[in-house]
Order: structure tokens, then C-alpha cells, then sequence
């Protein structure tokens, strides 16, 4: 029979498999999901992960979809290393849109170079100050992050709504609850030219190498794995558990802010409900499957902005309904926690005692 | 006549044989010793005999017949008892509520309450059902624990290193329940590696070492020193005590005051204390009594009131550890794993946790890896810690090891002050030596050092002043030169008296 | 304004229905916590439960046969979540994040053909009222009388307060976890089905709209007491009426805005029950969301 055994220490090797084991037992779960659908799994397969690599528009819509993954989730992951649970990015992410939108049109008639940057500024602020709310009703009052972040997304989503049909609303635009296009010099510049891929991707790459090295060299790293690893050593060492909570919220608010600024500047160009699409949630298993880690979280984006462009594909070619591919992203981070066992348990083939 | 016999046993964990061939037999009315150093394999052998840890081979016999319990509650049914060393009680359930889950099914709760007061009563063990565990002292606790065993009435009763938690005077109690249960036929399997306690109580002593047998004797026509040498296996060379206290004064506790961390914590009332350079101030007590929240008081995980803990002349109470780490006051708290090193952390970051200001790991909150790697190699060097290298993690060290890991962290910084706080807790005697000898020589250096143990021994081997803290309160701190036994259980009684009133 | 609206007797009547769900969800999650265990996938459950029943019900043109149906999908995502914190091992705050994400995207999968049919009626007692209200309510009475007075629930309590000892004592942690597990899942399911059958009645994608996490609230607003969460169902469930009931009126102001309420409500209702108090003082089981491994 098959016994779990600890192991003496985490293990290395596991650590960079297992991401990559989820992914296969996905692959073959996700298959088997399709065919329940009636659809051929290979081609469906083929559909979502591999045809997106093959043709150049693809390719650089994968940058565009992945480009607020793996900023939402590199924020996201300071704060699951130290135990803080901010699950409202996507709440965090409206905000800044919103914020962003709102610099936008309240200057459409005075475009300067100066907007971006100032509503970069709104995006971010906006973000962060939502995640604050969550930071501090925790650190003073005790409430849970979990619920509170998440409720916090709720709001945010009425809260948009709320503006695209009233103060925001486009006055040419039928009543719908839409506002007007960004003027061109609140749209981010495009650096890839046929295609949509906005300053906003190499902006986040460098906030990848940014987030590789506090997570590697610096003391606010260190110190938030270790709040998360063994919480009372973290107190000995002299960690203050309130301060890297309000400092974890507040870091993961500013980037899904900017990302949602980035959404609103770039792909969207106007407000619309429709602006948010589960990328403040995605992020989390975007988070979990790149292991927390920096470089992972790209590799992880990378795999997760597939399931965005392929997905789409797999609509249109193979009519796969868009839920499908939600299901299939709850089953990949599912298969990650399954498989996560391996890192500090190894399995052994014992004979069955007396 | 043997009630229970054990043949050959033997139980394999990865890298280590736990038990290895043991063999032993307990006689009905018998008080037999399981005596052994940590790791001997005591712990593994009575989870065996009580069903939590399925041997690989060898047997049992009860009465003659065949015992393989599936699990502890076929071992209750057949009439086997256990006391926990850390007690499987449940804080916020009542004390009858507790008995009830040790007790099968069949038990109804009515009139469950009326049969606990009469064994209780019976054995002078008093207790009330209707308190909610996590308000009882350690030695209430060990009460709820045996009257629940009383009440299955059980043959063979085993008590695992039950002793550790009381005071001197408990102990009598105890030992006075455990005679009378011997007398009326009840076997008691009496694990410890305290001597003098066994020579007391035992009829007979099976001995472990490295998980075999290696032997059996009348505990009685033993000397301490001769048990001693059959558990270590080697003769014992006691170290040197400390040299003389300095007359400058480091470390300065006035009127030190905290409430309960939690709902179950002890609250520290009004502790007051002086140590000067290179002298060792003994802190004994039971464990529970606020040991552990003086250490987080000292290390600055909590803080104090401005003016209570002063560090040469400054005012430190209100300031965090790695301010106090700065100004000279290292700590080491009890728990290893999980407080004073992370477990999956590697050597080199566990180094960080707490030699970051001292030993100058970062430059403007960038880690210098390489010098945190340093220290970590200069630790397992000179305090011999055996590990495969300075990259693995905290949880693969033995705990004598990593004991002596946490230990060597604070000491080859350079304190001006050193609190620790169990250094010797749960390591082979080797370990413990070598720490006691490291801690003497740091004061012999200058430095002043406050051990806080349980270890009485251990207390007055190595410090040269020695206070008892009870209840939250310490006592007046007493020169250990000269001080009796009896003096020490006065200390920690009178004391005690003063923490109950207090708790009630 | 026309108040005449506003019958305090219907009011009280679509009071209950509304908190309804919240009681089936809140309570089931109550078991889950009591025994140690953090399920976040509520919300994942409660709307697994919405479509498993929807489409059992229309499938079979039974009401009866559909709640059924949501009890059984309910335990069965439930179980996939005890499968892997309690046997693989893996973080509870994670694993239920995946179940709500796993649950949403597959009820969705599920409920491509059901939108803009219409179940079959569900039995009413009066009015608003139907056989789950009731049933909700000796859910209640049931759940007090295990936890309190039986001895499977002192078991139960016991395997939440320490797992440890419970396990030294003999008592096998892993299977009464996972069936407090299947049980919280099986409620979650019922209360889902009740939005599905009987509240709305329809299917829609995304219908539960947090009332997952809103039951999660309530169990800490009770303190991990079943008469506090009914208390706290109503509490919510009177919210929501009042804000649907305000709409109605027109008072002017944007239906956006009013339905932000619940999710405010919530907030404040965490933050008054929190403030000052730690988790233990509130009454939290200590071992709560904590890994039991019983190999090492």
C-alpha cells in the first residue's frame, strides 16, 4: 500500500515540478471535461494551448492578457508568502480602472503628456487605498481579510456601475451605461506596432525583475516568507505581524490598481461593467502555480493568459463555452494543492503492516 | 505472574530503529520504571503497548493471550490506562466533558459528574467538573488526566515522565496515589529519567539506550550515579560551576507587570530582579507558571511598560527586539522548532533571524547572503553542530543539534545579556552538557545570564543565584551556595500559594 | 410613496425566505468549523447546489427530487475539498478559493441550457414561505441539540479543539472531519437549490452572488453558535428585502448603489462582532484551519 512519509526538508526538485505535474493532470482532467462536452479533447487542446503559439496576433495578445496577471499576482505574492489572505485584487483592480477613467475624462478636453502619469498616480493610489480598508479593519479591529477584501469586490463592481450610468456616463451614448472613449493621449502608447500590446507589458516586466530581487535580497522578502513560514519565529526575529499586513495589502492594492489602470488605458479605452473579467482572481492560482516566486509568476502568467487568448479560440472554432475554461482554471489550481503534497511528503510503496 | 509480557519488539522510523528487540514483563501491583535519555525510545515503546504506533515485529501478551491493540481504545477495553506527557486535554471543553471523550461510549454523561467526584475524593485528588480545562494549573490538569484513567478502571496504568509539570509537593501526592493504586493490584509502567524519583517509587527498572534493552534492575539497590551510567552508557563528568558574579549591574527588572497573553496565559505581577555581569541567575518553576511570557517580556515580542526593564541604565521596555538585540540583550526562547528557528528555513536564514543586527547581515535593507552564510558555518563549528551543511533546513537538525544551533546563535554574538529559556529541554545529555559548559564559559566572559528551566539539577549545577517564579510572581533570588532541596520546594510552594490566590 | 407596499406581514414572510439560504449555508459551515476545519468554498457549494438542483428538478418535474439532487452535488464538491486538505494535506484558505472558482466556472458549464426556464413550482406553505424555512429552522434546533447535548457532537467539538489529543484518545480525525465536511457541502447544496427553486426561481450565472460568503460571516458574527446564526440570517435576510423593497419604491437613488448594501453590512457586522476580540475569545475552535497530520 502507498504511505505518505515526511520528508526531513522541503523538497527542491518538487518545488520546480510540481507547477509544471498540475499543469499535465490538468491537461488530462481538462480533457476529460471536454469530452464529457462532447467535444474532441485534442483538438481542443490544440485549440487553447498550442495554436495560440503558432500565429503572430496571438502571440501578442498573450503579453496583453498576461500582462495584468502577472502584475496582480506578483503583488498578491509578498502577501501569501507572509499569511495575508487579500483575495479582493479583483476589487482592487476596479478601482484603479475607475480612478484612472475618472483622471481621464475629467481632462478630455486638456490632453497634455502629463495624464498617463497622473492617472497611473489615480490607479494606483486607488488601488492601494481599497486594500487599505481590508489592512486596517484587520489590524485594528480584528476582522478578516478574507471576507472583507472579498465583499470589498462586490462593492466595487456596484460601485462602477454605479458611476458608468451616472456622473461617468458617455452624454452621447444612448443611456448606455458606458462612458465615452479615452481621448488618444489618455490611451497607453503602443509598442508593438499591429497589435495591442500597450507600455504597460514592459512596464511589467520590470516590475518582475523588480519583485525577483526584494523577494531574493531584501530584508522586506526575507521577512515576509518568514511571517508566513512559522509566524512566532517571525515575532522573535522582530517582525511586526500589523505593519507587513498593512504593508502586504497596500503593495498588492497598488499593482492590481495599476493594472487596472493599464486595462482601462490600454485594451479597454473606455469604462464599461464589462471592463473587469476575473483577472484580480485568476491571479491568485496565476500567484500559486508560479510558486510565489517572481520568475514563476511570469511562467505562470504566460500559461494562464493561454487559457485567456485559447480559450476565446476555443469558442469561436470549437463553440467551448466560456465556462469551460473557467472550470478548467479552478481545476489547474486544485491539481496544484493535490500535487503540492510531493514537496514535504514523499510517497512510499510499504507492504502492509501486521 | 506477568500481566503484561513484551517479546522482541521492534519499530522502524526513516533513518532511526525506535525500538529495537525490547523486551520486558510488569507484574500485577508493580511499579515498573521505563528509564531512558530522549530518543532512548520510551516514547515509541508505551505507543506501542497503548496502540497508537503499530510495531513491525515482535509481541505482546496480556494475561497469557495474545495483545495487539488496533488502536487506544482497544487498549482502554483491555484494561490499559495512560497520562500523557503533554496532556491530550481539550482547553475549552469542561473537565467532565474531557472525561467523558477518554471514556467509551457506553459511558452516559449523566451522573458522570457524581462518579468523578467520588474517585476524586477516593484518591485525594480533588477536581470540579464544570471548569473549562484551560483555567487549570498544570498539576489540576495531570488530576483530570489520572482521574480519567481511575474511572476505566484500568490493570496497567501508564504514567509518561508525569512528574516534569509539578512541584516538589505534588510529587508526593502523586507518588502517594500511585502506592495505593500498586497496593490494590493496579501495574503502573513509570516513565522517566529522573533517578531519585524512581528509586523512590520503582520495585524494578528496565533501561533503555539507542531503542535496545540494556538492563534490568532493583532501582532501589542502585545509586543515582550507577542508574545514570547504565542510561548515557558513559561515566559522567560534572562541569565546572561559574566563576563569581562582577559588580556591575546589566540587566535591571522593576516592578515588571503583563497580562495573560491569551485567554489561558499567565499574567506577570510585579517581577522585580537584578543580575550583574558574569553571573547566572537560576529561574525554576513549573512550566505554565509565566516562563514563557518573562522570555517574550525580555526578548521584546511583548512589550513593557517605560521604566520596568532597564539594559545598563536604559530604559528598554517599551523598545522591540531587534532594538533590544542592538543595545546587547540576546534571547533564546523554549520551543526550537517554530519560535526560535523556522523550520523549513535553511541554516543560513534561520542565522538571519536573529543575528541580523548584531552581526551586520544587511546594508540598507539588502541581505548580505554570503556574511548571513558566514555565521551560520561559524555557529555549526564552534558549538559542533552536526548537520550536511549550513543550506538545510532547520527541521532536518536533531533537536540536541539545533538546540545547540539556537544556542550558539545568541552566544557568538557577543550578549551583553543572555536570557534562555529550557536551554537543555528534550536533548541527549551530551548536548545538554555541552550547552550548560557554553553558557557557564559566556559568563565567565562577562556576560550575564538568566536561565530560565524546569531542571532543578540543571539550576544548581550551573547558576550562582536562584529564584522561583510561580503563579507570574518570583520570588527574592537566593544564592545558590548552600541551598537545600527543601529550601528550593519552599521557594516554589510558598510562592505557589501566592499564584493561586491570584488565578481564583 | 406608496408604503401600502411595505405589509409587515409579507415582509416578515419574504424576511425568512430570504434568510433561508443563509441558514442552510451558515450552518453547515458552522459544523465545518466546529470541527476544525476552514471551508472558503461555500459559495462554490451553495451554487453547484443551485444548478445540480435546478436541472434535477426540471429533469424530473420534481421540486422534491431536485433538492435532493443539490444536497448530493454539494457534499460531492465538499468532499473533493476534505480530499485534499485532510488526506493531500493541502492549505484550507487555498483549497476553498479553488473550490469557489472550480464551482462558479462549472455550475456555469452546467447551466448553459437553463437559462430562461422556469423549475418546477415548489410546494408553498404560505405565501413566500415553502417546506426549507421551517426545515431551516430545525436545522437549527438539530444542529444546537448535537453540538451541546449529543455525544458524536462532544466528539465533534473535541476534534476541533485539539486534533492531537482528540487522535491520542483514539479518535479517528480524518473520517469525522470529512464528515462534517460532506455535511457543511450538503447544506451549502440545499441552501443553493432554495435560491434556485424557490427565491428566484430561475437559473442565472453567478446567482448566488456572494451569499457564500456572506454565510462564511455570519458564522463568525455567531460566534460558532447556531441560535446566533439564525439571528444573523434574519439580520441579513432583512437587509436585502429592505433593499429590494426600496428599489421598488423608486426612492431615486441607483439600484447600483442599494445593492451594495449586503456586501456593506457584512463588513460592519464583521468588524463590530471582531473589534477588541481574538479569535479564540469569539469562541473560534483552536484548531481552526489548522493541517492535522497524524504520519509525523
Amino acid at each position: 500500500m502507498l504511505r505518505l512519509e515526511p520528508r526531513p526538508e522541503p523538497s527542491r526538485a518538487m518545488q520546480a515540478l510540481t507547477p509544471l505535474a498540475a499543469v499535465l493532470l490538468t491537461l488530462l482532467l481538462g480533457g476529460l471535461l471536454f469530452a464529457a462536452l462532447g467535444k474532441d479533447p485534442v483538438a481542443a487542446m490544440r485549440v487553447i494551448f498550442v495554436d495560440p503559439l503558432l500565429d503572430g496576433y496571438s502571440r501578442t495578445e498573450l503579453l496583453v492578457k498576461g500582462t495584468p496577471l502577472v502584475l496582480i499576482a506578483l503583488g498578491l505574492s509578498f502577501g501569501f508568502r507572509a499569511g495575508v489572505w487579500n483575495i479582493g485584487a479583483e476589487g482592487q483592480f476596479i478601482m484603479g480602472a475607475l480612478a484612472a477613467g475618472a483622471v481621464a475624462l475629467a481632462f478630455h478636453d486638456v490632453p497634455g503628456l502629463w495624464l498617463l502619469p497622473l492617472m497611473a498616480l489615480a490607479g494606483i493610489l486607488a488601488g492601494l487605498g481599497w486594500a487599505l480598508i481590508p489592512a486596517i479593519l484587520k489590524t485594528r479591529f480584528n476582522a478578516s481579510e478574507i471576507l472583507v477584501s472579498l465583499m470589498l469586490v462586490y462593492v466595487a463592481e456596484q460601485f462602477l456601475i454605479a458611476m458608468v450610468s451616472g456622473p461617468l456616463r458617455d452624454p452621447q451614448g444612448f443611456n448606455f451605461p458606458l462612458s465615452r472613449n479615452f481621448h488618444d493621449s489618455a490611451l497607453l502608447p503602443l509598442v508593438l506596432e499591429g497589435s495591442r500590446v500597450h507600455l504597460g507589458v514592459p512596464v511589467t516586466l520590470i516590475a518582475v525583475a523588480l519583485a525577483a530581487f526584494v523577494s531574493r535580497r531584501h530584508l522586506f522578502g526575507f521577512r515576509s516568507r518568514l511571517l508566513g513560514e512559522a509566524p512566532r519565529a517571525a515575532a522573535f526575529a522582530g517582525v511586526e505581524a500589523g505593519r507587513m499586513t498593512v504593508i502586504c495589502l497596500a503593495l498588492s492594492g497598488a499593482a492590481a490598481g495599476l493594472a487596472g489602470m493599464f486595462e482601462a488605458a490600454g485594451p479597454a479605452g473606455q469604462l464599461a461593467p464589462s471592463l473587469p473579467v476575473g483577472y484580480g482572481f485568476t491571479a491568485i492560482i496565476v500567484a500559486f502555480l508560479g510558486r510565489l516566486d517572481p520568475l514563476g509568476i511570469l511562467l505562470a502568467g504566460a500559461v494562464m493568459a493561454l487559457t485567456y487568448v485559447g480559450g476565446e479560440q476555443a469558442q469561436y472554432v470549437l463553440g467551448i463555452p466560456a465556462a469551460a475554461n473557467e472550470t478548467f482554471r479552478g481545476m489547474l489550481l486544485f491539481a496544484l494543492l493535490a500535487v503540492n503534497l510531493l514537496v514535504h511528503y514523499r510517497l512510499r510503496l510499504v507492504r502492509r503492516a501486521r | 505472574m506477568s500481566l503484561l509480557t513484551i517479546e522482541g519488539l521492534t519499530k522502524d522510523y526513516p533513518g532511526v530503529r525506535a525500538n529495537d528487540g525490547v523486551s520486558l514483563s510488569i507484574a500485577p501491583g508493580e511499579i515498573h520504571a521505563l528509564l531512558g535519555e530522549n530518543g532512548a525510545g520510551k516514547s515509541t515503546l508505551v505507543k506501542m503497548i497503548y496502540g497508537l504506533v503499530r510495531p513491525d515485529a515482535g509481541r505482546m501478551t496480556l494475561d497469557g493471550r495474545p495483545y495487539a491493540p488496533a488502536g487506544p481504545a482497544a487498549a482502554r477495553a483491555a484494561g490499559i490506562a495512560m497520562v500523557f506527557q503533554h496532556f491530550s486535554l481539550f482547553e475549552a471543553l469542561s473537565v467532565a466533558e474531557n472525561i467523558a471523550l477518554g471514556l467509551g461510549p457506553a459511558t452516559p454523561m449523566r451522573g458522570l459528574a457524581r462518579r468523578i467526584a467520588e474517585v476524586s475524593a477516593a484518591y485525594g485528588l480533588p477536581l470540579d467538573p464544570d471548569r473549562a480545562v484551560g483555567t487549570l494549573s498544570a498539576g489540576e490538569r495531570q488530576r483530570v488526566e489520572i482521574v480519567r484513567c481511575l474511572l476505566q478502571g484500568p490493570r496497567l496504568l501508564i504514567m509518561d515522565e508525569p512528574t516534569s509539570v509539578l512541584t516538589p509537593g505534588e510529587v508526593e501526592t502523586l507518588f502517594a496515589t500511585l502506592r495505593r493504586l500498586a497496593a490494590e493490584g493496579v501495574a503502573v509502567l513509570y516513565i522517566s529519567h529522573k533517578l531519585e524519583e524512581i528509586r523512590a517509587l520503582c520495585d524494578r527498572a528496565t533501561i533503555l539506550r539507542g531503542g535496545r534493552v540494556v538492563a534490568t534492575c532493583d532501582p532501589r539497590t542502585q545509586t543515582a550515579r550507577s542508574l545514570a551510567e547504565m542510561m548515557v552508557g558513559a561515566v559522567l563528568a560534572p562541569p565546572a560551576r561559574a566563576g563569581r558574579a562582577g559588580t556591575r549591574t546589566l540587566l535591571e527588572l522593576r516592578g515588571l507587570t503583563l497580562p495573560a497573553p491569551g485567554r489561558f496565559g499567565t499574567p506577570l505581577s510585579d517581577i522585580s530582579l537584578t543580575l550583574r555581569e558574569g553571573e547566572i541567575l537560576g529561574i525554576g518553576g513549573v512550566a505554565g507558571n509565566g516562563q514563557e511570557e518573562l522570555l517574550a517580556a525580555l526578548s521584546g515580542e511583548r512589550r513593557a511598560g517605560p521604566g520596568q526593564i532597564l539594559l545598563a541604565g536604559t530604559d528598554i521596555g517599551p523598545l522591540g527586539p531587534e532594538a533590544r538585540r542592538g543595545l546587547g540583550l540576546c534571547t533564546a526562547p523554549e520551543e526550537r522548532l517554530g519560535h526560535a528557528a523556522a523550520p523549513d528555513m535553511t541554516l543560513v536564514e534561520n542565522a538571519l533571524i536573529s543575528g541580523l543586527v548584531r552581526m551586520r547581515l544587511a546594508r540598507a535593507g539588502i541581505i548580505r547572503w554570503g556574511a548571513a552564510a558566514e555565521f551560520a558555518r561559524a555557529i555549526v563549528a564552534a558549538f559542533d553542530v552536526r548537520c550536511a551543511g549550513v543550506d538545510h533546513a532547520a527541521r532536518s537538525l536533531s533537536g540536541g543539534n539545533l538546540q545547540k544551533f539556537v544556542i550558539g546563535r545568541e552566544i557568538l554574538q557577543r550578549p551583553a545579556v543572555l536570557a534562555v529559556n529550557q536551554p537543555s529541554w528534550g536533548v541527549d545529555a551530551a548536548a545538554a552538557a555541552a550547552i550548560r559548559r557554553a553558557l557557564v564559559d559566556l559568563a565567565a566572559s562577562g556576560t550575564g545570564v538568566l536561565v530560565i528551566s524546569q531542571d532543578l539539577d540543571e539550576l544548581m549545577e550551573i547558576s550562582t543565584g536562584f529564584a522561583a517564579l510561580v503563579g507570574g510572581r518570583l520570588s527574592a533570588v537566593r544564592s545558590t551556595a548552600g541551598l537545600t532541596v527543601d529550601e528550593i520546594g519552599l521557594m516554589l510552594g510558598g510562592a505557589a500559594e501566592g499564584g493561586d490566590d491570584a488565578a481564583a | 410613496m406608496d408604503l401600502a407596499a411595505l405589509d409587515p406581514l409579507l415582509l416578515l414572510a419574504s424576511l425568512l425566505a430570504a434568510a433561508t439560504p443563509l441558514i442552510w449555508a451558515a450552518m453547515g459551515e458552522l459544523v465545518v468549523e466546529r470541527s476544525g476545519v476552514l471551508n472558503l468554498g461555500v459559495e462554490g457549494m451553495m451554487i453547484i447546489g443551485a444548478i445540480a438542483g435546478f436541472a434535477a428538478a426540471v429533469a424530473t418535474a420534481s421540486p422534491a427530487l431536485g433538492f435532493l439532487a443539490a444536497a448530493a452535488a454539494g457534499a460531492a464538491l465538499a468532499l473533493l475539498f476534505g480530499l485534499l486538505t485532510q488526506i493531500l494535506l493541502a492549505n484550507q484558505v487555498a483549497t476553498g478559493l479553488a473550490l469557489t472558482m472550480f464551482g462558479l466556472g462549472l455550475a456555469a458549464l452546467i447551466g448553459q441550457p437553463y437559462s430562461g426556464i422556469k423549475p418546477p413550482p415548489a410546494t408553498r406553505l404560505a405565501g413566500q414561505i415553502d417546506v426549507m424555512v421551517p426545515l431551516g429552522l430545525a436545522l437549527a434546533g438539530a444542529v444546537w441539540w448535537f453540538l451541546a447535548r449529543s455525544r458524536p457532537g462532544l466528539i465533534l467539538r473535541a476534534v476541533g479543539e485539539n486534533h492531537d489529543a482528540a487522535h491520542a484518545l483514539g479518535y479517528p480525525v480524518v473520517a469525522i472531519r470529512l464528515a462534517a465536511i460532506a455535511f457543511g457541502g450538503a447544506c451549502a447544496g440545499l441552501g443553493g437549490a432554495h435560491l434556485s427553486l424557490v427565491r428566484v426561481p430561475q437559473w442565472t450565472e453567478g446567482m448566488t452572488a456572494g451569499a457564500g460568503w456572506i454565510a462564511l460571516a455570519i458564522v463568525v458574527f455567531a460566534s460558532w453558535r447556531p441560535a446566533r446564526v439564525v439571528l444573523g440570517a434574519w439580520l441579513f435576510g432583512g437587509v436585502t428585502i429592505l433593499q429590494l423593497n426600496l428599489q421598488a419604491l423608486g426612492l431615486g437613488i441607483g439600484s447600483a448603489w442599494m445593492s451594495m448594501a449586503p456586501y456593506l453590512m457584512t463588513i460592519l457586522v464583521l468588524v463590530l462582532i471582531s473589534a477588541g476580540r481574538s479569535r479564540a475569545a469569539l469562541g473560534a475552535p483552536a484548531c481552526l484551519g489548522r493541517v492535522f497530520d497524524a504520519s509525523g
